[in-house]
């Protein structure tokens, strides 16, 4: 039910509308590790964008410090030095609570002053927990209580519909 | 006294006392972590929210510049409220006990300790001692242990030669006071270096010294031979209590480091050193200031060694706190 093509196929199509419509301009296109910047790597490619790719690890941003500490695996975010002004184009693989959006995008402030910001996700589900919604999508579903989604990647980029034990 | 403390049941670092009873994951686990500290000089705004809300008590009841500034800096740029006690013009000077001045600093919620004190296991005691939910940090303790120094010269040394298991180090001067070298000589030995070498006078050496993993010369310039680290210890006149050297320029004839006796060392090593430098005693400033000198280098990177740290000890049992319905895995989707 969800293939990975044609869910890059609709988030192309999605994101050149919303360049037109919005103007971005020589926009800087950032993924969120690991899941984004797999498909932000794809995107990269298909719009044929020539400046690299910028990295973001939302590690040190996330507001569940407290709960879960420092993630082990974190790695540095890779921006350009300067994103003042610019027009972001950021990506994430699946949009849930909106809180890794909210992460990002302080993050992203710390760097500097953009002109704008495009959110592009594969995948929107429900569960919102934050007024924060993306602006173009892939594909947008409902799912189950006991079920998630999974990405693989990145060679080859799949995805993994769930259904997990309930927690006692 | 169990180095265990350091960790809490799940075998995360809680305080962080010593290198000794620390394995070489956490030890990596730091260095890497650190990493994604240092990458973020770039940022317009060099501050993480990690530990916003948090208080962080520097208590060094001995002298300090770089360790004191970096635990600071550091400590800011998590996002944490920092206090700086002056223990010249604290109760302490009016002969308050370490145990009632921890207790009345606990009672101002605090929720970290950085500790450097005089004397040998002062910061385990306050580590035993403190509330459960305090961190402790150690800073140096007497001649026992400065381990976020050993961490950050371990990461200086990965920056420029990141495999261990091909390095050869040597740690000169005066070992015998040196808090730094015994951490430096764990954190090395954890680290899986292929050797360690201390050279000193024997009067600045501990006795057995070699049970600590190392291997021993008295001869600067044999010793030299095929290192690719030279670490130069400060020549500790403060803790001098007897006559244990002829003078300080026979020991820099003897065991100070010139541009000559480094050229012994292979061509691509590396000069450190902890700091404060004592010109013309233990190293020339030809060599100080020369092109092989990483000494500026290892003060930078103690911010982000400090924050790694900082951060690591201030995380709370996973366990507690953590709303399983509502926390999706992270191993799922990366997002929450």
């Amino acid at each position: 039910m969800l293939e990975i093509s044609e869910l890059l196929n609709n988030l192309e199509t999605a994101l050149k509308h919303i360049i037109g419509q919005r103007q971005l301009v020589n926009p800087l296109m950032i993924g969120i590790r690991t899941g984004g910047c797999w498909i932000a790597e794809q995107i990269h490619q298909r719009l044929a964008i020539s400046e690299p790719l910028g990295l973001l690890d939302i590690s040190f941003y996330r507001d569940d410090f407290s709960q879960i500490g420092v993630n082990p695996n974190v790695k540095p975010s890779q921006l350009p030095t300067n994103i003042e002004g610019r027009d972001i184009i950021l990506i994430d693989d699946v949009f849930y609570t909106g809180r890794t959006i909210r992460a990002a995008m302080n993050e992203i402030f710390d760097y500097g002053r953009p002109n704008q910001i495009v959110l592009a996700v594969l995948i929107a589900r429900d569960g919102k927990q934050i007024p924060l919604n993306p602006d173009c999508v892939g594909v947008s579903i409902t799912l189950n209580a006991d079920q998630r989604i999974k990405l693989t990647g990145p060679n080859p980029l799949a995805i993994h519909l769930e259904t997990i034990d309930t927690v006692a | 006294m169990s180095n265990n403390v350091q960790l809490n049941a799940e075998g995360k670092l809680k305080h962080f006392l010593s290198i000794e009873g620390l394995d070489k994951c956490l030890l990596t686990e730091i260095l890497d972590t650190a990493e994604s500290f240092a990458g973020m000089s770039t940022q317009q705004v060099k501050k993480v929210p990690l530990l916003r809300g948090k208080t962080i008590v520097n208590l060094f009841f001995e002298n300090s510049t770089r360790t004191r500034t970096t635990f600071e800096l550091a400590a800011t740029r998590l996002s944490a409220d920092v206090i700086n006690m002056n223990i010249a013009t604290s109760a302490t000077s009016k002969g308050e006990s370490l145990l009632d001045t921890i207790r009345n600093l606990e009672a101002m919620f605090v929720d970290m300790f950085v500790v450097r004190h005089a004397l040998s296991g002062a910061a385990h005691f306050i580590a035993q001692q403190t509330a459960p939910h305090i961190s402790v940090i150690n800073a140096g303790d007497g001649q026992h242990a400065h381990p976020t120094q050993a961490m950050l010269d371990m990461f200086t040394i990965r920056q420029l030669k990141p495999d261990f298991s091909n390095l050869r180090v040597a740690i000169i001067g005066d070992i015998l006071h040196s808090r730094v070298a015994r951490s430096e000589i764990q954190a090395l030995n954890t680290l899986g270096a292929a050797e360690v070498r201390v050279i000193a006078p024997k009067t600045l050496l501990p006795a057995h010294v070699e049970s600590l993993g190392v291997s021993v010369s008295h001869n600067l310039t044999a010793g030299l031979k095929d290192i690719d680290v030279v670490m130069m210890l400060r020549l500790q006149k403060e803790r001098m209590t007897s006559a244990l050297l002829p003078s300080e320029s026979e020991y820099f004839k003897c065991f100070g480091l010139t541009e000559e006796k480094l050229k012994i060392a292979k061509p691509d090593a590396i000069v450190m050193h902890p700091g404060p430098i004592n010109r013309g005693v233990e190293i020339d400033s030809k060599v100080a200031d020369g092109p092989q000198s990483v000494i500026l280098k290892q003060v930078s990177n103690g911010i982000a060694v400090r924050m790694a740290i900082m951060a690591m000890a201030m995380q709370t049992s996973p366990s507690v706190g953590r709303n399983a319905a509502s926390t999706p895995s992270m191993a799922i989707t990366g997002a929450v």
